[in-house]
C-alpha cells in the first residue's frame, strides 16, 4: 500500500487545499542553475506561482534527461553546486517560505554517496518535504525508502506507459505525496504528451494508490498544461522553464525575470482550467 | 550473500535480483524496468533452449571461427625467464577481438524476442564494430553511438561501421566519450521501448547483461580449459586478463573460479598514474556506487559526480566495472593489478617484436603484467593470458605515443 503520516506532510497538506477538480502546478527547476545565488532568487519568485517546486540534485549523467535538462545539470556542476548546497537552497527557502512544499530530484549516486540515513534526515531537516529517484526502481528502493519513511519524507515513484498491471502493485508500494506519471516513453522536454490519452492511466493509477497523479516529461506550452490540468492531479513543467533559464544567460538577461514570467503564464493556464472545471 | 549458494561456489551469482554479493541489480528508470524484466526472461529461456546453443555455435564455429587457439608464447616466456605463457588468440576472431561472442549472442537472442532496430554503445569503436558486422550479417537497422571526441580519435572504425551499414551517431553531451555514448544509447533505449534491442558491450549495466555477457564470453575459459589440458595436461596456474568492462576477463575467468589452484588476475588501466586524475582503474581507484544499471565500483569525485576516465587505451577509458568483477575483488577470489599507458606501450612492443604479434592496447595491460607474474609463478609454471584483440587500430595512437609519424 501507499504511505499516508499521520498530521500529513506539507505535501500531503497541499494536494489536500484542492478539491477534485483543481489541479496543483508543479514547477521542476535545477538547483545550482545557472548560479547558487540566481537559483535562490528564481525559488523565492516562483513560490508566487507554483503549489510545488520540484528541485532538480544536479547529476554528472542524467540518463533520463533530454538536452535542456543535462545542460541544465552541467551549468550547475560547472558552478561548483555540491550536495550541501542543494539542501542549503531548500533551507534558505524555508527560512522565507514555509508553505510551498519541496520535491527534491534526481539520480541515486549522489544520494548513495551521501548515505541513505544522512540524506533523508539532512533533507529533512532542511525542509524538502519528498525525493523523486529517477534511477532506483521498487526493486532497489527499500533501504532508502526505510530512510525516507523514517525522516517523514514523501517518496515520489514514477509510473510510465510501460508500467503493466503486473507491475503497478510494486510501483505503488510504499509512495506517498503523490505519483509522478511519465507521460510519454523518453527523456524529459522532447515529445509533447497527448492530453486525452493521459486520462485512462491517470484514473488507473489513482485507483490503485489512492493517491492524487501528476503528469510530467512532455508538458512544454500553456495550452498543453491546461489541457493535462482537467485530468490529473498535478501538473508538472521542467524543460520548458529551464529553456528560458538557459536562454536568458546566453544571452546576458535577467534570468529570474525570464523564468518567472514563462512561470506565471503555465500557473494562470492551470488555474483557467480549474475554475472551467468548478 | 544467497544463502542457497555453497560458500565456496564463486561461479553461481548472480542471485535472483540479478546481485552479484552486494553489486549488480537493476537501477534503471520505470519506462526500461519492464523491458529488463523480459530480456532476463527471454534470455533465461534461450540460455536452456538446446536450440539456441546449437544456433550459436554453428555461427561461432562457421562465422566467428572459433575454437581461437591457445598459443604457446615461448620467446616471450623464454624471455621473461619463469612460468610458460600461453596466449588465448581471440585476437583472431572475425573482426579481431573477442568483442563479436557476445555480439552473436546477443543478436540471435534479439530476433528471437521479435526486435528490429538495434542500438549500441562504443568507445574505441571495437563493439561498435562488432554490433554493426552482426546487425548487417541478420539484416537489421543498427545505431551506435560514440562520443564525439572519440568519433574523432577512432575514425578508421567509424568508417567501418559506416561500411557494415551502421549508422553512427556522434554523442556531444557530458566529456564526449563512452559513458556519455551509454548514457546515451539508455535515451534512445527509454524512447524506442517497443522494437529496439540494447546491445550492451561489456558486462555491465542492469541485470540481466552482466550475467549475460559473461555467459556469451565464458566461451573463451571454456575452450581454454579444454586446450590446456591438452596441451599441459593440467589447468594452469594462472590466467590474467585486462580490465575495462571486464567482459574478455570475466568470459575468461568464469569457467575458472572454483579451481582453487587457479590465481586470477585482471589487470585495470591506471593512465598517467594512480596517483593523478587521470586513470580508469574503478576497482583499485574508485569506490561503490550506481552508474549505468548497476552498483559497482566507480570513479567518482567526493560529492558522488562520477569522474572521467583515461587511458591511452579507449577501449579501457571507462569510469566503472561489471558487476562481478567487483564482487570477485572484494572476497579475492580474483586480484586486480593496474598497468600504466607507458608500462601498456613497452609491453606493446615486446610482443610485437618477440612473438609477431601486434596486440591491441587493452590487452598490452595485461601483457605487461606478465613479468611480475611469470617470476612470482615461476619455472614449471602456466599462465594463460587472454589476447583480447589484436592491434592494428592503436597504430596511430602508439606511433604518436612514440613520437613517431606514419
Amino acid at each position: 500500500m501507499s504511505v499516508s503520516y499521520r498530521d500529513g506532510t506539507r505535501l500531503e497538506r497541499a494536494f489536500q487545499r484542492e478539491n477534485d477538480h483543481r489541479a496543483l502546478f508543479i514547477a521542476y527547476v535545477m538547483a545550482g542553475d545557472p548560479d547558487l545565488e540566481t537559483s535562490f532568487e528564481i525559488l523565492k519568485g516562483l513560490a508566487e506561482h507554483a503549489d510545488v517546486i520540484e528541485l532538480g540534485m544536479p547529476f554528472s549523467d542524467p540518463m533520463a534527461e533530454g538536452p535542456t535538462i543535462q545542460l541544465a545539470s552541467q551549468r550547475s556542476l560547472a558552478a561548483g553546486t555540491k550536495m550541501r548546497d542543494v539542501l542549503g537552497l531548500v533551507r534558505r527557502f524555508r527560512e522565507i517560505n514555509t508553505v510551498t512544499p519541496i520535491v527534491l530530484m534526481g539520480y541515486l549516486n549522489p544520494v548513495l554517496f551521501h548515505g541513505y540515513g544522512a540524506f533523508a534526515n539532512d533533507a529533512a531537516d532542511a525542509g524538502a518535504d519528498g525525493v523523486i529517484i529517477v534511477d532506483c526502481p521498487p526493486e532497489e528502493a527499500d533501504p532508502l525508502t526505510d530512510a525516507l519513511e523514517a525522516a517523514r519524507m514523501n517518496l515520489i515513484r514514477l509510473a510510465t506507459p510501460t508500467t503493466d498491471d503486473k507491475r503497478l502493485p510494486a510501483v505503488v508500494a510504499r509512495t506517498s505525496g503523490f505519483i509522478y506519471y511519465v507521460s510519454v516513453a523518453g527523456v524529459t522536454g522532447v515529445l509533447e504528451a497527448d492530453a486525452e490519452a493521459v486520462r485512462g492511466p491517470v484514473e488507473r493509477l489513482r485507483a490503485a494508490s489512492g493517491l492524487p497523479v501528476a503528469v510530467g516529461f512532455g508538458i512544454k506550452t500553456p495550452e498543453r498544461a491546461a489541457q493535462v490540468a482537467r485530468v490529473a492531479d498535478g501538473v508538472v513543467v521542467g524543460s520548458a522553464l529551464v529553456d528560458e533559464i538557459a536562454a536568458a544567460a546566453k544571452m546576458n538577461k535577467n534570468v529570474t525575470e525570464k523564468v518567472l514570467l514563462k512561470a506565471s503564464e503555465l500557473a494562470k493556464a492551470v488555474r483557467s482550467a480549474r475554475l472551467e472545471m468548478a | 550473500m544467497n544463502a542457497s549458494v555453497k560458500p565456496n561456489d564463486w561461479s553461481a551469482y548472480p542471485d535472483a535480483k540479478g546481485r552479484f554479493g552486494d553489486y549488480g541489480g537493476l537501477y534503471v528508470a520505470e519506462t526500461l524496468m519492464p523491458l529488463v524484466l523480459e530480456l532476463d526472461r527471454a534470455y533465461t529461456e534461450a540460455k536452456n533452449d538446446p536450440k539456441f546453443q546449437a544456433e550459436l555455435k554453428g555461427y561461432l564455429t562457421h562465422y566467428v571461427g572459433r575454437p581461437s587457439p591457445l598459443y604457446f608464447a615461448e620467446r616471450l616466456s623464454k624471455h621473461l625467464g619463469g612460468a610458460k605463457i600461453y596466449f588465448k588468440r581471440e585476437e583472431l576472431n572475425h573482426t579481431g577481438a573477442h568483442k563479436i561472442n557476445n555480439c552473436m549472442g546477443q543478436i540471435l537472442l534479439a530476433q528471437r524476442m521479435g526486435k528490429t532496430r538495434i542500438i549500441a554503445e562504443t568507445g574505441a569503436g571495437q563493439h561498435g564494430v562488432a554490433s554493426a558486422t552482426v546487425t548487417a550479417r541478420f539484416g537489421l537497422p543498427c545505431v551506435v553511438y560514440m562520443g564525439a571526441v572519440d568519433v574523432a580519435r577512432q575514425k578508421p572504425n567509424v568508417f567501418r561501421m559506416n561500411l557494415l551499414g551502421a549508422e553512427v551517431r556522434p554523442v556531444t553531451s557530458g566529456a564526449a566519450t563512452l559513458k556519455d555514448a551509454m548514457n546515451e544509447a539508455m535515451r534512445d533505449w527509454v524512447t524506442n521501448v517497443a522494437d529496439t534491442y540494447y546491445m550492451i558491450g561489456t558486462a555491465a549495466g542492469p541485470h540481466p547483461y552482466p550475467a549475460m555477457v559473461r555467459d556469451f564470453q565464458a566461451v573463451i575459459g571454456s575452450e581454454t580449459r579444454e586446450q590446456i589440458q591438452e596441451l599441459e595436461g593440467r589447468l594452469p596456474d594462472a590466467v590474467v586478463a585486462c580490465v575495462g568492462g571486464g567482459s574478455n576477463a570475466i568470459g575468461m575467468f568464469h569457467p575458472f573460479l572454483n579451481d582453487e589452484t587457479v590465481k586470477i588476475y585482471g589487470v585495470e588501466a591506471s593512465g598517467h598514474g594512480l596517483e593523478t586524475d587521470k586513470h580508469a582503474a574503478s576497482l583499485t581507484g574508485g569506490r561503490p556506487g550506481v552508474l549505468h544499471g548497476n552498483k559497482t565500483y566507480l570513479l567518482q569525485d567526493d560529492d558522488g559526480q562520477i569522474l572521467d576516465a583515461h587511458s591511452i587505451s579507449a577501449g579501457l577509458d571507462y569510469p566503472g566495472i561489471g558487476p562481478e568483477h567487483s564482487f570477485l575483488h572484494d572476497v579475492g577470489r580474483a586480484q586486480y593489478l593496474t598497468c600504466t599507458d607507458a608500462e601498456a606501450l613497452e609491453a606493446f612492443q615486446l610482443c610485437a617484436e618477440l612473438e609477431g604479434i601486434i596486440p591491441a592496447l587493452e590487452s598490452a595491460h595485461a601483457l605487461a603484467k606478465l613479468p611480475q607474474l611469470a617470476k612470482e609463478i615461476g619455472e614449471g609454471g602456466v599462465i594463460v593470458l587472454c589476447l583480447s584483440g589484436r592491434g592494428d587500430k592503436d597504430i596511430f595512437t602508439v606511433a604518436d605515443a612514440l613520437g613517431r609519424t606514419i
